[in-house]
């Protein structure tokens, strides 16, 4: 530490190289904060902690096909499992396709099986009682100005009602806050009454999308889901049962290989990083050889002059990382507050800064090791004659 | 008078700024490729006939032959920009690839027909009666046999193991009717044979059949309890490929959907036709029906999706294009205080500032261009072609290819182009106003 101000005064030595090369670390790391924001949005969305303690039951055949109320009953009665409640996908619009969210009908108790959505007492009552109530996420409340009280009209894509006609309208009676500020990217959803769909719809009355189950002990999750499944065993509504993440978790795989992406965009820039730092500092080395000889001259040991030409590119990665990670911390925090969650994106945390500066000092070493033993290996008498 | 002289230099420098910065920026940006062929062109003329131009030839060529000097500087240019180009480039042609497959799906002379509201065919419900009715407009084309080129249609989504991972993905199970064939006379058959009308049998589509296990032709496939023989492969060139086909009433009474279907897709007698077949059917009452061509419908499909990936494209671009700039920055300007003597020489013999600074400038744009070529080369030889496959409308596989297309390659290069543009311009101008005595003076 007693040599900060040594390498502070050799970075500071051609002021428009550093800062450029600074520049440019920003940039690599800026985008590194943002890629690992949206790779954690999507792997967050398959490992809630949250959801361990929870199975969702669908049709072996697909999800979209449905099964039978008769199941209710009959999962319940499985040993192990604490609560059971179903939910059938709606797929609603509003207004214009574009501004698509997930709009599920849910069964009364449904919200119980969720104590990560938080809403008050009144609300949750509210819900049970009103016939057409619907309850929202706060970040879909907030990106249309929704309040409660509010009639929401939704255009049916699936489900007619039996006149045929395709408009349903819910009266907003609830909105729920997550607890989890990283489970805010799912609050983008729409909930409403099971019973009013069930009544209303012209088709599939008394079939269930999926089942969502609340296991005693998460311990025994795996037990549970193979009991449940066993109910079905050979009949024509054989289901499948599995974690509430690994259901998440096989469609998000099915929709990109987000980690394959990320993971080569990122190569792709470290690589490029790794190249014009390095060059930068093996400039910055050869520059400084006779005043690494002087160095040298005084007393500092070779290994010292290792040391100091080490944390020089080390502590300009950092410096740059820094920035970089705030910056892109501010650009998640405006887009997040702008476009809500229609572009997943998790707060950038203390996962991903340790993740960026712990790279940022390995590059720092792999960019700094070649120039620093060449400052090392220096003989003073060539070096000081310029040879 | 005092405040005037003031101000000249700003005026002046900002007057520099728009005229060797915005202004070529722009022209690199937005003008076609004829119009910088033209520009080019005009560059070598003025450069071999005028005297100026010959001053820049000779300064320029002494730049770039000292350039194997600077190699390993230099290089961080071209590594910088091909970085740059080449994830530029990949994410475009993955938007591409998608957009151009499920629009080749689409055409303007056959139309879908779906129940209103339903958006994709996965939320539609057609009964048999409206199949009927929609298949029997006049403006449906006809067989020889004097038959409505019409296909009743049922889509359902089938869990099946993928090649690649092993873990169940959806593929979707296209239920189509007998004149299928007529409606789509490009889908051929690639290996086995059709699937025989009133049979469990199924053909997969090419790119299913590389995707999925156990769609090869003489397999046989569990769905909904029944046991289903593969019989043969399809390929027709675009979205359908990802599919597997069956018979609609077969499909339909295995996953007791009765006589239902999810959609109709008729051929028109002529594209024309399409107005007054939507106007018809949309005014007849005993319907409730979406009609789009199927154009339309894909396009639509196509559009979120690639307009994501673009987005995402060019904001990664933009950020990692910032970064190769401040690295071509460090480069030139160390690159014109390696030459700072030669430069005073020149300078001192005669040599005005402007074929220094064009000198500079080609230096940069030609290490740019090298790197825009590179990164170009690496996306299209490990992207084009490049298979991946994402989830479509109706909740199931949609393979696509990278699409690498030469549009793809020159935007590529444009941008590799305005980078060096922008990291050439700052050191060139430098190397311009350089005191001649100052400079003789360094060592």
């Amino acid at each position: 530490m007693k040599y900060l101000h040594l390498i502070w005064a050799a970075l500071m030595r051609r002021k428009a190289r550093t800062l450029f090369t600074l520049l440019s670390v920003l940039a690599a790391f800026l985008l590194f904060g943002l890629l690992d924001s949206v790779h954690n949005a999507f792997s967050n969305a398959s490992s809630g902690v949250a959801g361990a303690a929870r199975l969702i039951s669908v049709s072996k055949i697909s999800f979209t096909v449905s099964l039978p109320k008769s199941l209710f009953a009959r999962i319940q009665a499985v040993p192990g499992v604490a609560e059971v409640s179903y939910a059938n996908w709606f797929g609603g619009i509003y207004q214009d396709p574009r501004n698509f969210f997930p709009s599920e009908a849910v069964a009364p108790n449904f919200l119980d099986l969720y104590p990560e959505w938080e809403m008050p007492a009144s609300q949750r009552r509210a819900f049970r009682e009103t016939r057409t109530g619907a309850v929202v996420g706060a970040s879909l409340a907030e990106r249309f100005g929704w309040k409660i009280g509010d009639k929401i009209p939704l255009q049916a894509t699936i489900f007619p009602q039996k006149g045929g006609s395709n408009t349903w309208t819910f009266d907003l009676v609830g909105i729920f806050h997550a607890t989890d500020p990283a489970q805010r990217g799912n609050e983008n959803v729409f909930f409403f009454n099971w019973n009013y769909f069930d009544e209303a719809r012209q088709f599939g009355t008394g079939s269930i999308g999926w089942y969502a189950v609340r296991v005693a002990d998460p311990a025994h999750a795996d037990r549970v889901a193979q009991a449940i499944d066993a109910l079905s065993a050979d009949s024509d509504h054989e289901t499948k049962t599995q974690t509430e993440q690994s259901f998440t978790a096989a469609l998000v795989s099915q929709f990109a290989d987000i980690g394959l992406i990320v993971g080569a965009i990122m190569a792709a820039v470290f690589f490029t990083l790794i190249l014009l730092t390095g060059n930068t500092m093996a400039q910055a080395v050869r520059e400084r050889t006779p005043e690494l000889a002087v160095l040298k001259t005084i007393g500092f040991t070779s290994r010292s002059v290792l040391g100091l030409l080490l944390a020089e590119a080390v502590m300009l990665l950092a410096i740059g990382a820094a920035i970089g990670l705030v910056l892109a911390g501010i650009v998640v925090i405006a887009v997040r507050s702008e476009l809500g969650s229609t572009i997943p994106l998790t707060p950038v945390g203390g996962e991903i800064w340790l993740r960026g500066l712990g790279l940022a000092v390995l590059i720092g070493l792999i960019v700094g090791v070649l120039p620093a033993v060449r400052g090392m290996r220096l003989r003073i008498v060539d070096a000081l004659s310029g040879r | 008078m005092r405040r005037a002289s003031g101000l000249m230099p700003q005026l002046r420098s900002a007057a520099m700024l728009i005229g060797y910065f915005v202004v070529p920026v722009a022209v690199l940006l937005l003008s076609p490729w004829w119009a910088l062929l033209l520009i080019v062109a005009g560059l070598a003329v003025l450069i071999a006939t005028t005297r100026a131009g010959q001053q820049v030839w000779s300064v320029t060529r002494i730049g770039i032959s000292t350039i194997p000097q600077r190699l390993g500087s230099s290089s961080v240019v071209v590594v910088g920009i091909a970085g740059v180009v080449a994830v530029l480039v990949a994410l475009l042609a993955m938007a591409q690839g998608f957009a151009v497959t499920l629009q080749q799906t689409g055409s303007d002379d056959t139309a879908i027909v779906m129940r209103a509201g339903s958006q994709t065919e996965i939320n539609s419900v057609i009964d048999h009666d409206t199949a009927t009715l929609v298949s029997q407009a006049p403006q449906v084309a006809r067989t020889a046999a004097g038959l409505p080129i019409a296909s009743p249609e049922l889509v359902v989504i089938a869990a099946l193991p993928k090649k690649s991972t092993g873990l169940d993905a959806n593929v979707e199970v296209r239920g189509v009717g007998e004149r299928a064939w007529d409606l789509r006379p490009r889908v051929k058959m690639i290996s086995g044979r059709r699937f025989k009308p009133g049979l469990r049998e199924l053909i997969a589509g090419k790119d299913a059949r590389e995707e999925f296990a156990g769609v090869a032709p003489g397999a046989t496939l569990k769905l909904n309890g029944q046991l289903w023989d593969v019989v043969g492969t399809f390929d027709s060139g675009d979205a359908h490929n990802s599919e597997l086909w069956g018979d609609t009433d077969i499909v339909g009474s295995t996953y007791r959907r009765g006589s239902s279907t999810t959609s109709v897709t008729v051929r028109l007698a002529q594209a024309s036709a399409f107005d007054a077949f939507k106007a018809g059917l949309q005014a007849d009452p005993r319907l409730q029906v979406d009609v789009s061509t199927t154009r339309q419908y894909y396009n639509a499909q196509s559009q979120t999706l690639a307009q994501i990936i673009r987005i995402l494209g060019t904001t990664v671009g933009i950020i990692m294009a910032v970064g190769a700039v401040f690295g071509a920055l460090n480069t030139m300007y160390a690159a014109v205080a390696a030459r700072t003597r030669e430069i005073a020489t020149l300078r001192a013999m005669g040599f005005r500032g402007t074929p220094v600074v064009v000198s500079v400038m080609m230096e940069t744009l030609l290490l740019a261009l090298l790197g825009g070529a590179l990164g170009a080369a690496i996306a299209w030889l490990v992207f084009n072609n490049y298979t991946a496959s994402t989830l479509g409308a109706n909740f199931s596989a949609v393979v696509f290819s990278f699409d690498v297309s030469p549009a793809l390659l020159w935007y590529g290069l444009r941008w590799a182009l305005t980078m060096g543009l922008v990291g050439g311009m700052f050191p060139a101008m430098r190397a311009a106003r350089m005191p001649v005595t100052a400079g003789l003076r360094e060592l």
